[in-house]
This record gives C-alpha cells, structure tokens and sequence, in this order.
C-alpha cells in the first residue's frame, strides 16, 4: 500500500520511549519530511536535499517519542512545502487513498495520505498557507493549524517563517488535539514561542483533547459569505449540512463579512515568496545539499547547484520573490501585501468580537485529479484563497470532514481566535459526532 | 517589468530579459525554455498580484517584543557533526567554490 501511494520518501523508525504513559504512548507518527530528524535523511521533497542527515531532531519530534510516540517514516511533500498537491516532489506524486487518480492535496500529502490509510496513527506537518488543512481536507481526515507560537519551529526547515506552524493530522479531532497537547508549549530554540502563562486570556494548563467534548450549546458561528462565494457547489452543499447540524446541536450561526480576505491570496503569496527567495538562499551547496560540478567561479557554481537542485515551482517562488523585493517594486508589492496582511488581522478580531468560531469550507474544490492543475501555477495558488487569511492572521484553525460529494471528502473549516484552539476542537468534535 | 498589465493581444507583460536579470539576482541559473515559461506565468501572476494596489494603507500593530536571554555555554555541534554533510572538505574546513 505505502509503495502505491507514495506517502513516504524514507521509511526509517525512531522509537518512542517505552516507558512513557498518556494518549500517544505506543501510537505511531508520520513526519513531514522537513522537519528535521537526527540520523535520518530530511530531504523537503527536494533533490537539493536528497542526501542531507541531521545532526539534530526538531523540538517537536523529541515531544513526540518522549510522550511514547514511534516515528514511522518522513512523508513525502510538495517542495519544500512549495505547492497545494504534493505532486511538485523529487520524489514523485503521492496519491489519495481515497481515489488514487487524485491528489492528496499539499503541502503536507504524505502525512494525510499515511493516517487516511492507516499507516500511522497520527502525522506531523506543516502549515505555511494551509499546508495541513488541505490535505486534511482532500483526503478525509483532521488537521490543525496552531496559533502562531503555539508550536516550536526548531528544527523545522523554514520556507517563510512569519506564517508557518507545525500542526497535527489524525483520523478524529481527539487524536489531533492529543497530539496538540504534546508539541505545543514555549521552546528556548524557538524566540517566537509563547508561554501561554504570559498570554492574556490563555489557559496555560489547556487540554486540548479533553476540549473535544461535542459541546457547542450556545457556540456561535460566523459564516463569511466571501469564503463561501466562488467555491464549488459541492463543496458548499456538504458544509451548509454540517452548519445545519451544528445548529441542531445548539449552536448559532450567523452571517458575517471579511471584506479583506478577497486580497489574502495575493498578500500571501507575495509574502510568502519573498521570504522564501531570503530563506532558500542558503542552499549553494557548500554546507550541506546538492553540488553541480562546476567549473565556474563563487556565483556561476551557486547558480548551476541551485538550476539543479530546485524543482520549477521552488524556482518561480525563489524569482518572484526576488522580484517583489526588489528596488522599485518592494513597496509596489511587498509593502503592500504587509498593509494587506494587517487589514486580513483586523477583519477577523473585529469579527471575533461577535462570534466564537469562523467557518467556511477548508478548500473550494473537490481534490484534484493528477496533473490536472501543474501546468497552470495561479490557478493552483487560487485553490488557496480559505486557508491562507488564517496564516496571514496568525489564528488557529482547523479541518474537520463535512461529509463526502461525488464520493469525494470535504473539509469544514474552523478558525478560532488567538490561542482559542480549545474552542475550535470543541467545536470540531460536534462536526465529527453528528 | 514596469507596466505589469498584460497587452491587449495577450502578449505577456514580462519579456525574457527581465526573467534573466532576476535568476541572475537570485543566483539561479535557467534553462532558455523555462525563461519563456517562467515569462508567461509570471506575466499572469504579477497581474493578479497588482490588485493589491487596492488595499488601504492600514495601521499595523504589530505586538513585537524582543527575546532576550543571558549567554551560557552550551553543547554545541561537533566539527565532524557540522561537516558531515558537506560535500567537499579539507582540514576541518568547508570548501567553497573558487572566488573567481
């Protein structure tokens, strides 16, 4: 099965500690392949890093096997997390267990695609502008999004470090906050975690699985009608049922507006692209990484190991990056996109003054078959325009299945504010028990 | 790249010359067909990316505080362990390409 699906680039074991006790003592993870892990090779789906070993596991990977997690293998995803689809890999396309002539939706597939086929009970990956939301989506399962600060990023080999967190994906939400419970927390290798003792309104002794209790009596729900325009109709039949079973559960919806989120897509790509274009400067082959035999001088060797190392979509981020940052378009286009991303935060803690959770469908579309969006990069970008806000926003947020069109899973999404994942979760489980 | 609308005959707004210019600035060397490609996508992109002129200029309250923490002598990698992926080295050292 793992053969067929590609869910995996290396199959490898780190074992958890055995003598360890609590929900994931014995259970089994699978890890986004760029989050670093000692001794076993970390590529981020590139050929850059086809071969580089870590001398050091990301925080998150030690939480994991000391609370009796065993790492299972590193999942294979778009590169360096570059793409909605898991199919911009070195390692070739995954496939969704669901329907294998679609997509497990990106970046994070391999880790959605493991859990959905039962070959590991929870996975770790990535979420930089819905890089675990979708896939959860596209291949039925749950994913979180945690508030920026939430998780540490140590070890995670970063693409753009202002908007990306590590997140859980399971099979029920219960697992996925389990899973929550044990990377989330301040690190002294990561400066933008929080203590949540020192955030206002945070609950420093949070569980966020037992929040997974189906109680949303009272709960009220914003729906944004701009997350809901221009989505297939699908998509919107299956997550208008699951509103409707939310409110036969107690809950309150109502209509709210996020003017701002119609240029999320764009400030988010802008952004993340220039942070990209600094962060991957560092791969010229001297450190660590791939090396073009090359007869040329400092600058012609860097070019000709980064021409081989980079597949295209790393290429366009790298270049377009580039380009919004430089003299004469980084306020044309940079700037922008920031006064954007203020205006994105604003909306939703405006919104947030009405309503306990936001929820709209996680991705606009049913998944992809293969191939179908590869050739045509805007429009895979445009498959973004849900989850992106919520990165821009630094809020958490997450994918829970709606129910199924043509056969096919949907995902609700849920975002909550600032440190309210035990809001979403809660929230989440009423979706899952109904 | 000044003019990031596409033409009337949908010709793409940015030529091959400028996609060259910004590899080179990112040290990213192009094969010729994927410099056309790269034009034409890009032409798309950038004309999407421009209704960000819409956007108000917006006030940002950006919660910053800085991170500070005594220094203390730690373990830290090992010279082998630092060097161990590197594919060239000599001495302890990493080998860089040649200057020019």
């Amino acid at each position: 099965m793992a053969a067929d699906l590609n869910a995996f680039v290396t199959e490898e074991t780190i074992e958890g500690d055995a003598d360890a006790e609590g929900p994931l003592a014995g259970r089994t993870v699978a890890v986004k392949d760029n989050i670093s892990t000692a001794g076993i090779r970390t590529t981020c789906g590139s050929e850059m890093l086809a071969d580089y070993v870590p001398p050091y596991s990301a925080t998150v990977v030690d939480r994991l096997t000391e609370a009796g997690a065993t790492v299972v293998g590193k999942t294979n995803m778009d590169e360096f997390g570059m793409g909605t689809t898991t199919e911009t890999s070195a390692f070739g396309p995954t496939r969704n267990p669901v329907d294998t002539d679609r997509v497990p939706g990106g970046s994070s597939g391999g880790s959605a695609a493991a859990v959905a086929a039962g070959e590991a009970d929870v996975a770790l990956g990535s979420d930089t502008g819905g890089s675990v939301r979708c896939p959860a989506a596209f291949c039925g399962v749950v994913g979180i999004k945690p508030t920026y600060g939430l998780v540490s990023r140590y070890g995670l080999i970063a693409y753009a470090n202002s908007l990306e967190q590590i997140g859980p994906i399971a099979g029920t939400v219960e697992e996925a906050a389990a899973a929550l419970d044990v990377i989330a927390g301040d690190d002294p290798n990561d400066g933008t975690t929080r203590d949540l003792a020192d955030v206002e309104g945070a609950d420093p002794d949070a569980s966020y699985a037992a929040a997974a209790d189906g109680d949303v009596e009272g709960l009220t729900v914003g729906v944004p009608t701009e997350l809901f325009e221009g989505a297939d109709e699908r998509v919107v039949e299956t997550v208008e049922a699951a509103l409707d079973d939310l409110e036969a559960q107690g809950a309150e919806t109502t209509e709210i507006s996020l003017p701002s989120v119609e240029h999320a897509v764009q400030a988010y790509y802008v952004i993340a692209m220039a942070e990209a274009s600094s962060n991957l400067a560092r791969f010229d082959g001297v450190r660590y990484g791939n090396r073009a035999e090359s007869d040329g001088n400092w600058n012609e060797s860097f070019a000709e190991t980064r021409e081989e190392g980079f597949g295209a979509e790393v290429k366009r981020r790298i270049l377009l990056g580039t380009y919004a940052l430089s003299a004469g378009y980084h306020d044309k286009y940079y700037e922008k996109a920031q006064d954007a991303r203020a205006w994105v935060r604003r909306d939703f803690e405006d919104a947030f003054a009405d309503v306990d959770v936001i929820a709209s469908p996680t991705m606009p579309v049913l998944p992809f078959e293969l191939g179908e969006s590869l050739d045509d990069p805007l429009r895979m970008y445009l498959a973004d325009a849900n989850t992106t806000p919520v990165n821009l926003a630094n809020l958490p947020a997450i994918s829970v299945p709606a129910g199924e069109a043509d056969g096919l899973p949907v995902g609700l999404q849920l975002v909550g504010p600032k440190f309210g994942e035990e809001t979403i979760v809660r929230a989440a489980s009423a979706v899952e028990e109904r | 790249m000044s003019d990031t609308a596409a033409s009337d005959d949908g010709e793409a707004a940015v030529d091959a010359e400028e996609v060259r210019h910004v590899a080179d600035l990112a040290r990213v060397r192009l094969a010729d067909d994927e410099v056309d490609e790269f034009a034409a996508q890009f032409g798309d992109i950038l004309e999407y990316f421009a209704a960000l002129d819409e956007v108000p200029e917006t006030e940002r309250e950006e919660e910053l505080v800085n991170v500070m923490r005594p220094d203390e002598i730690e373990e830290g990698l090992s010279q082998e362990e630092a060097l161990a992926n590197a594919e060239e080295t000599e001495d302890g050292f990493f080998v860089g390409p040649k200057v020019s």
